[in-house]
């Protein structure tokens, strides 16, 4: 799995979910927010999807099966604290990954660099709306209570070492059965994590050339970025498992959820019906 | 997209005076008629003058309610006319295609926060503006009641509706009131921007495969018509246009721009290798404009009284957002209730800004 791929996916789709909210905002300047979040992702996934290949041929005439992002983002919108929780799990996630991918010779260092300060505002404006809803009215906030609860299990997988962003260089395809059945045993709770975490970095190893991600190290400073926002915004974290035996990592190897095939036949569709049109 | 409501001049205004009403003229105490006299001429000069109208200035109530009615048409037409085109965002054939037009409906949505601020400076909000629409009392472009049923469709909407839109737009760029004419020149802008995207989409179809051709040529033969509408009723039925202009808050007749809008169409459906759906267009060289075929008049009546394609999916979309969303606009208040700091509270202005007249 080519890391430029899943990065690329993640982003795609997400900036496809987003799209879906046009026209239906909560107010007109969540209009303009979402919009424009979802259009900074399609930015970015145009660029890493054309380190592979084709944009179009990869976003337009791959099945589901062939497609790397993670299960988290291809979740359908929900209702706004939905939508919100899942910008917050993501955003954050990518953030902090951005960030580190930035600080390395890697190469995604560049765009990285490029896109982590839009991520930066994606991620001010998703905690801030976790914020407001939490400590908004009681609707809201058992609104956002529920959305942060429903997406909760999809949070593991973020943390599946992806292939060619490793610290040591080293391929996750020799551990990728062996880490997913590690986290999927060890993250049933919050309070678990850091165990889990350091298993995943005792597998893939901390040391560092250049692009490297410390997994683990990624997977700690998120917990507590979430943990704090969450907390601010007088919410609880969910204590639900991260990720189950078949959820975690599973994006990444192309298995999806049921809503993720529905998704991509609408965006296909016309595409597909024109073969070798230009457009 | 973007639509000026020329076409909505027929409705009543009976909802917008009474808005109107609430901003305070100086007319409205025991203000003496030779004062009252004195400001109407003031005004008179002013607009004579081509100065521009701010909002502090004393403006006749019936002027007010003009353009509060134009801006919030105005403003309507660009939140609904978001929908038909977010129609496509998610089917879009081609991620370049997609970033375009999510970054157009997303203009939209800007666009119609600039003609909402607009419209507030003149003593309404945009909450009441939105309860209007919602309610049935304003209207917007009867454009946007046509659905979107192909790819092509996104592109005919740029050319033609948008290219409509900047033909009514750019004369307000030099609109008697000051605010709605500083907006009109960003609008203008991005739209011109937009419309040529939209050219461009369809000249990419046009000269693709056939079915790709034959997308592009059904698009224009359904969009036609009803952008030759978006100018508004003829002149002869056109019930504000004389007193719109008197007050230079338009520049141009209804007809005036329709036929400027034919005559920059027809040689663009040209270079796109489209025709336009009307046999009788053709160069006139005694007038050196287009003849061309007459409209349908009364299907734009029925459209606007509601009973146009997709009137009722239009607005249904549109409440269910506005209810949908109630909540989070509730949390977003209480929030800002539990966090906001005395001091800043206070310094929050009331409502509204014509204490000074």
């Amino acid at each position: 799995m080519s890391a430029a791929l899943a990065l690329g996916d993640d982003a795609l789709v997400l900036s496809h979910r987003l799209g879906e909210w046009a026209g239906h905002a909560p107010v007109l300047e969540e209009e303009v927010a979402l919009a424009n979040i979802a259009l900074d992702l399609l930015g970015q996934a145009r660029v890493l999807l054309s380190l592979v290949g084709d944009e179009d041929e990869l976003a337009y005439l791959r099945e589901e099966r062939a497609f790397r992002n993670l299960q988290l983002v291809e979740q359908p919108n929900g209702d706004f604290a939905h939508t919100i929780a899942r910008q917050l799990y993501f955003s954050v996630y990518q953030h902090l990954l951005y960030e580190r991918l930035a600080a390395g010779d890697g190469e995604f260092a560049g765009l990285a660099a490029k896109a982590v300060k839009e991520v930066a505002y994606h991620r001010d404006h998703a905690e801030q709306w976790v914020l407001r809803l939490g400590d908004g009215t009681a609707e809201s906030h058992e609104r956002m209570q529920s959305g942060l609860e429903a997406l909760w299990r999809f949070t593991g997988e973020m943390f599946q070492p992806v292939e060619g962003l490793d610290a040591a260089g080293t391929t996750a395809a020799t551990g990728t059965t062996g880490t997913t059945d590690t986290a999927g045993a060890t993250d049933t709770a919050g309070a678990t994590d850091t165990a889990g975490a350091t298993d995943t970095a005792g597998a893939t190893g901390t040391s560092g050339s250049g692009s490297g991600v410390d997994w683990a190290e990624l997977e700690s400073a998120w917990l507590s970025a979430v943990t704090a926002t969450v907390e601010r915004a007088t919410l609880t974290l969910p204590t639900g498992p991260r990720s189950g035996a078949w959820a975690a990592g599973a994006g990444r190897q192309g298995l999806h959820t049921e809503p993720f095939g529905r998704m991509l036949a609408e965006m296909q569709h016309l595409h597909r019906s024109h073969p070798g049109a230009s457009w | 997209m973007a639509a000026v409501t020329a076409d909505q001049k027929t409705q009543s205004t009976s909802g917008t005076v009474k808005a109107a009403g609430t901003g305070a003229g100086p007319a409205a105490g025991a203000a003496p008629d030779a004062a009252d006299a004195a400001l109407l001429a003031a005004f008179d000069a002013a607009v004579a003058a081509d100065d521009r109208i701010e909002p502090r200035d004393w403006m006749p109530e019936a002027y007010r309610a003009t353009l509060i009615r134009q801006m919030a048409q105005h403003a309507h037409s660009e939140i609904i006319g978001m929908q038909p085109e977010a129609n496509w965002i998610t089917r879009a054939p081609s991620l370049r295609r997609k970033a375009i037009l999510m970054a157009k409906v997303q203009d939209e949505a800007g666009h119609g926060l600039y003609l909402y601020s607009a419209a507030e400076t003149l003593g309404t909000s945009r909450e009441e503006l939105l309860d209007k629409l919602h309610a049935g009392r304003q209207r917007y472009s009867s454009i946007f009641n046509y659905p979107t049923l192909t790819w092509a469709d996104v592109g005919a909407i740029g050319w033609l509706v948008d290219g409509a839109a900047i033909t009514n737009q750019v004369p307000l760029c030099r609109c008697s009131y000051g605010p709605y004419a500083r907006a009109m020149v960003r609008i203008c802008k991005e739209e011109s921007f937009h419309q040529r995207q939209g050219y461009e989409l369809l000249l990419a179809l046009s000269r693709g495969t056939e079915a790709q051709h034959a997308m592009a040529q059904d698009a224009v033969d359904r969009w036609w018509w009803p952008s030759l509408m978006m100018f508004g009723p003829p002149d002869d039925a056109s019930s504000h246009s004389e007193q719109s202009m008197a007050w230079k808050i338009k520049r141009h007749s209804n007809d005036e721009l329709r036929q400027r809008f034919v005559d920059i169409c027809v040689p663009q459906a040209e270079a796109l290798g489209l025709t336009l759906p009307d046999p009788d267009i053709r160069w006139n060289e005694e007038r050196g404009q287009h003849d061309f075929g007459a409209i349908d008049w009364t299907e734009f009546q029925q459209v606007l009284k509601g009973n146009g394609p997709c009137n009722e999916q239009r607005i249904t979309q549109r409440r269910r957002a506005h209810e949908e969303g109630a909540w989070v606009r509730d949390a977003a208040a209480a929030y800002a209730a539990k966090h906001t700091t005395p001091s800043t509270r206070t310094a929050q202005p009331a409502q509204h800004v014509e204490e000074t007249a």
